[in-house]
């Protein structure tokens, strides 16, 4: 379900490693959470972002999430067809609605994140409470 | 209490089945010392007749035998009886925010329509469905500007209503947020080359009105021009928007808000009114205040519904646009249905009618002796009068005449007293015009200093500020 | 599946479009008297540069039309005059038609706000006696009208407490806001310029003393807090809580949204707040016209009063009214002229005709009704605070989410049933949550059609949840597409 080669963080991001690139976006789970996305806010390219810090939101009808950076970089590229196809991000999260590129200033900070299992086994936890 | 609809009858079998046996038992858990066991000292019970004359006496002590030519912000205009009868179906009155739309496409189409009236009018792209009032809307949109341009700093037209910069004042204290203000020239408008000087990096905004509080239209493509180029955003208040029916609107700015109590709400001694916020379309996310917006239910059928919540207080909670909960729904109903009635037609007609009547009576005064209009700049439905002598007196000479003459602008600006803001608009017939002119005539001619008297001015009690 | 159910009315379904959309060119729905003045072209007037030629689009249609269209708009809402309408913590009250009279005498509907004093004391004097009508029934000793409605109202309170506090030395950075709290209450703080501080209630959905304790430092200027809360429970340990705040130096500002339970039994002022503001479009009866106007006095204490916004209405010795501005401390303006008079008018009206008698017994009927539902109903639906409540009751779907159907499903079911949906997903502290506010202008015979309704539903929900889950099916649109609406904002009509 969720990809491997893909890294996930506890705010239900996932970001996508090459080198020191990444790409960034948000997990199946948290567009389930929100429901149909309606508008995404992003930073443009050029912007820094950092680890654990926000960078931009998605809103559904209902509600607006913040969206955190798993890393610390300078941002190269932004999801263009997101302005126009919001609803990407529901049926596309993994792939296609990618929210934004990355350079990496510290490729050492994926360590810390988690697996595609270990995501997985804190959604489980997280949902029987 | 006739109000009430439960029977004792009912408040005892709802009570058994509760397993209470008196009705102070609801109330238990309320400890004893904070529990109120007093009578509270109100007026009433009163029957509908005694509620009536209640209010009756009140409305006698009154200015309702009196002809108005004050404006100021709130405008005296002929209500249709169609508005009071529409506004009075209970289905639109007693209605709840159209959060379940289904069960509101009247209110929501209806607010549809006025933010499509408002656009319109305004030259602008979008609107909202109404904010509490023309100062908070100017508030909401300097503050929207600021948000937009992510600077700090607001500077205003001293002809923007005093009121209007008094409320600005309050919202942006604790911002930190410069208020520069920037004054008028001697034709009434704003001081172009002050402005210019004026306009730097951090200005987020600029705020006039137009017809400004002194009546003069604003020149409002060249102060666009100018504030564009300081990367700054124009917001053009509009207190009387009858004016827009035959003055153009201001195309070229940013944000035109303001107040629209003159579309079929009561003057009410100043309340409740319904403010307006229009602008163009890429600013929609920025927009405080509810938004109707149009769509489709599962059988392809066109509904509406309030739309972009995610900006508002019930979401954003402290990231909201604003705090605003409430819109003026019903007075914007008002707005709307008058609006119809007079149509394309109807409100070019009466704005005509305003703009003749207004300049046939300042011709008029400005040939008294003594008597002057001092600004040259074009207006439309009210205008500055230097008046031939006291203005305090003359106020009350018209005043037993049955005649509220206008506005002293001292109390706004000291450097205008003896000047009176006078309104007039199609309520006030040209027999009672020539007779102000008449009044003006007699004082003119008795050269009449005023003696100390009595202040008739609208506060009386206050006392002079140190 | 059940049968057609009682009490289902389909709403008229007949058609209307926009009012653009009826256009036709030359009509135009007053006359308007002639001109008495020389006439005088605009275009010369103005000059060729300002005037404007035609407002573009603009409707044009005879009186009959607009009356027609606005009443076929009108039938396909629901008021509190069609019938209950159990929105929790909106207090939709009968509005009484009385006060829809006297707000229109000539005199009231007409004065201006700077017409001189001596010939407005009529107005002043409505203006002076709901204050202090208002002030006795909170135990406040002073009011301000000025606030347009409840949110205007809490802005208005912190800035008194931060003004006030600024006096006293250091007006302190947060403030603290149960987790419970409405969503005016967080943006207003943040328009004020301090920061929130969330409380999180405790087991009971009450204000854990304990956290308050913890939270309570030195940079905190106060706690805004809801009593009862919006679980329609009341903190018994407010006079604790309000001296805890109050012996760290901060102040205690009470939303008086839920003031339809406490009129006649408790006084804010006497259980520890310094200032509130009141909903008089809640409590008192001023009509909720679709979505506004409101009106949001704010009430204090004698130590507040010199921040009150300015001008304030005061009586001379010799009994005449007039408006004070002379007010150095105070916060300024809220908003031009005076407040939403037409609202004070109504609200004094409704007070009058009631008496402190009449009001008391409204606030008896209105805790009595809402227990009433409550227990009727809680075997069937989940209750997550088994207290007994005030006004308003909160349930939760949690036994119908087992099933796929949520609060907002059952409350759509509920239209066909002929009643307006309590208020859905709030507070936020009750995932589910279904708050109903029947208020004392429901009978018990419809108190018993609205339970009915909801156990009907709850069966349905058992037999056939897809039914629920599509529902309404007597409306005159079904459930419309708020994402599209959302992505894609379509705001105005176009030709």
């Amino acid at each position: 379900m969720y990809p491997e080669e893909l890294q996930y963080t506890k705010d239900h991001e996932w970001i996508r490693v090459d080198g020191d690139t990444g790409t960034i976006g948000i997990t199946d789970h948290a567009q389930k959470e929100l429901g149909d996305i309606v508008y995404v806010e992003l930073p443009k390219a050029g912007d820094p972002v950092t680890a654990a810090e926000t960078f931009g939101t998605v809103e559904s009808v209902k509600a607006v999430s913040e969206v955190y950076s798993p890393v610390t970089g300078e941002v190269t590229a932004v999801n263009g067809k997101l302005e126009d196809h919001p609803e990407l991000l529901n049926s596309d999260p993994h792939a296609a609605a990618w929210l934004i590129r990355v350079q990496l200033s510290n490729p050492d900070e994926v360590e810390s994140l988690m697996s595609s299992e270990e995501y997985e086994a804190y959604i489980r936890e997280a949902e029987s409470h | 209490m006739r109000y009430l609809p439960n029977s004792p009858r009912d408040r005892a079998e709802m009570l058994r089945a509760l397993g209470h046996s008196s009705i102070e038992e609801l109330f238990s858990q309320i400890p004893e010392p904070i529990r109120f066991e007093g009578r509270l000292n109100l007026p009433g019970p009163l029957s509908e007749q005694e509620v009536l004359e209640l209010f009756r006496q009140a409305a006698r002590q009154s200015s309702r035998k009196y002809a108005s030519l004050l404006g100021a912000g709130a405008y005296s205009h002929y209500r249709p009886a169609a508005v009071d009868a529409l506004l009075s179906r209970g289905e639109f009155f007693t209605a709840y925010t159209p959060y379940q739309a289904e069960l509101a496409q009247g209110t929501l189409q209806a607010m549809f329509e006025f933010q499509t009236l408002i656009a319109q009018l305004t030259g602008m792209e979008v609107s909202n469905a109404s904010l509490y009032d023309g100062s908070t809307a100017a508030t909401e949109a300097a503050l929207m500007a600021m948000r937009l341009t992510r600077r700090n700093r607001v500077v205003v037209a001293r002809t923007l209503h005093p009121e209007y910069r008094e409320v600005l004042a309050t919202y942006v204290r604790h911002l930190g947020t410069e208020i520069a203000e920037i004054p008028y020239t001697p034709s009434g408008q704003l001081d172009l080359a002050a402005l210019e000087s004026s306009l730097n990096k951090e200005t987020a905004a600029v705020v006039i009105q137009s017809p400004n509080f002194l009546g003069t239209i604003e020149r409002c493509g060249e102060i666009a021009e100018m504030v564009h180029r300081s990367g700054a955003l124009l917001v053009v208040a509009v207190a009387e928007p009858l004016s827009l029916a035959v003055v153009n609107p201001p195309a070229e700015a940013d944000i035109v808000c303001g107040e629209a109590q003159s579309f079929g709400v009561p003057v009410a001694f100043g309340g409740p009114y319904v403010g307006f916020l229009a602008t163009r379309e890429k600013f929609v996310r920025q927009m405080p205040g509810r938004l109707v917006g149009e769509t489709t239910d599962s059988e392809g059928r066109r509904g509406f519904v309030l739309t972009l919540a995610t900006r508002e207080q019930h979401i954003r909670r402290e990231k909201a646009t604003s705090n605003i909960c409430t819109n003026q729904s019903l007075c914007a109903l008002a707005a709307t249905i008058y609006l119809c009635l007079l149509g394309k037609q109807g409100l070019k007609a009466l704005a005509e009618h305003n703009l003749a009547k207004a300049h046939y009576a300042a011709g008029q005064l400005a040939a008294v002796a003594g008597t002057s209009i001092p600004f040259a700049a074009p207006y439309f439905n009210e205008f500055v009068v230097k008046t031939p002598g006291k203005a305090e007196t003359l106020l009350r000479e018209l005043q037993a005449k049955k005649i509220l003459g206008g506005v002293h602008l001292e109390r706004f600006y000291p450097e205008l007293k003896d000047h009176l803001l006078v309104c007039v608009t199609e309520t006030v017939n040209k027999a009672t015009l020539d007779r102000m002119v008449q009044v003006y005539k007699d004082f003119s001619a008795q050269k009449k200093v005023g003696a100390a008297a009595p202040a008739a001015g609208p506060h009386p009690v206050g006392q002079e500020k140190a | 599946m059940k049968e057609h159910p009682r009490h289902a009315r389909p709403h008229i379904t007949r058609d209307e479009g926009l009012i653009f959309e009826r256009n036709s060119p030359g009509k135009c729905g007053v006359d308007l008297p002639a001109p008495d003045v020389p006439a005088a072209p605009a275009s010369e007037l103005l000059g060729e540069e300002l005037y404007r030629k035609e407002i573009s689009g603009f409707p044009e249609v005879s009186e009959l039309e607009v009356i027609r269209h606005f009443t076929r708009l009108s039938t396909w809402n629901y008021g509190v005059d069609t019938g209950l309408y159990p929105l929790g913590s909106c207090t939709m009250k009968y509005n009484p038609r009385i006060n829809e009279v006297v707000a229109r005498l000539e005199g009231l509907a007409t004065d201006h706000p700077y017409a001189p004093a001596d010939l407005t004391q009529g107005c002043l004097k409505v203006l002076h006696e709901t204050a202090r009508c208002l002030a006795e029934i909170t135990g406040m000793d002073a009011v301000s009208l000025q606030p347009a409605a409840g949110a205007q109202g809490e802005l208005s309170g912190i800035l008194m407490i931060q003004a006030c506090l600024t006096d006293r030395g250091n007006p302190r950075k947060y403030i603290l806001i149960p987790d419970s709290a409405h969503g005016t209450n967080p943006a207003s703080v943040t328009t004020s310029g301090y920061e929130v501080r969330n409380l999180k209630s405790d087991a009971h959905g009450c204000l854990d003393l304990a956290e308050l304790d913890r939270a309570m430092t030195e940079d905190v200027a106060g706690l805004m807090l809801t009593n009862p809360n919006t679980l329609g429970i009341f903190e018994v340990r407010i006079r604790e809580i309000c001296d805890l705040v109050h012996r760290k130096g901060g102040l205690v500002y009470m939303d008086g949204a839920n003031m339809n339970a406490l009129v006649g039994i408790a006084r804010p002022a006497d259980f520890g707040a310094d200032v509130m503001h009141l909903n008089l479009h809640k409590t008192f009866t001023t009509p909720h016209g679709g979505g506004g106007p409101g009106s949001g006095p704010v009430a204090v204490k004698r130590f507040l009063e010199p921040y009150l916004p300015s001008p304030v209405v005061v009586q001379a010795a010799d009994g005449t009214y007039g408006l004070d501005d002379n007010r150095p401390k105070s916060i300024g303006r809220v908003r031009a002229f005076y407040g939403n008079f037409g609202m004070a008018v109504r609200a004094l009206a409704y007070i009058a005709a009631n008496g402190g008698e009449g009001l008391l017994q409204t606030t008896q009927d209105a805790v009595l009704n809402a227990n009433y539902v409550m227990r009727k109903l809680q075997d069937v639906y989940d209750l997550p605070y088994d207290e007994p409540c005030m006004h308003e009751c909160v349930l939760s779907d949690r036994r119908q989410a087992a099933r796929g159907v949520h609060t907002m499903d059952i409350a759509k079911r509920l239209i066909d049933y002929g009643f307006h949906p309590y208020t859905t997903a709030f507070p936020l502290i009750v995932p589910g949550a279904m708050m109903i506010e029947p208020t004392e202008s429901a009978s018990k015979e419809e108190l018993d059609e609205f339970i009915e309704a909801m156990r009907a539903v709850a069966e349905e929900i058992e037999e056939d949840p897809e039914f629920v889950l599509k529902a309404p099916h007597t409306t005159r649109v079904s459930r419309l597409d708020e994402a599209k609406a959302a992505r894609k904002p379509v705001l105005r009509w176009k030709p």
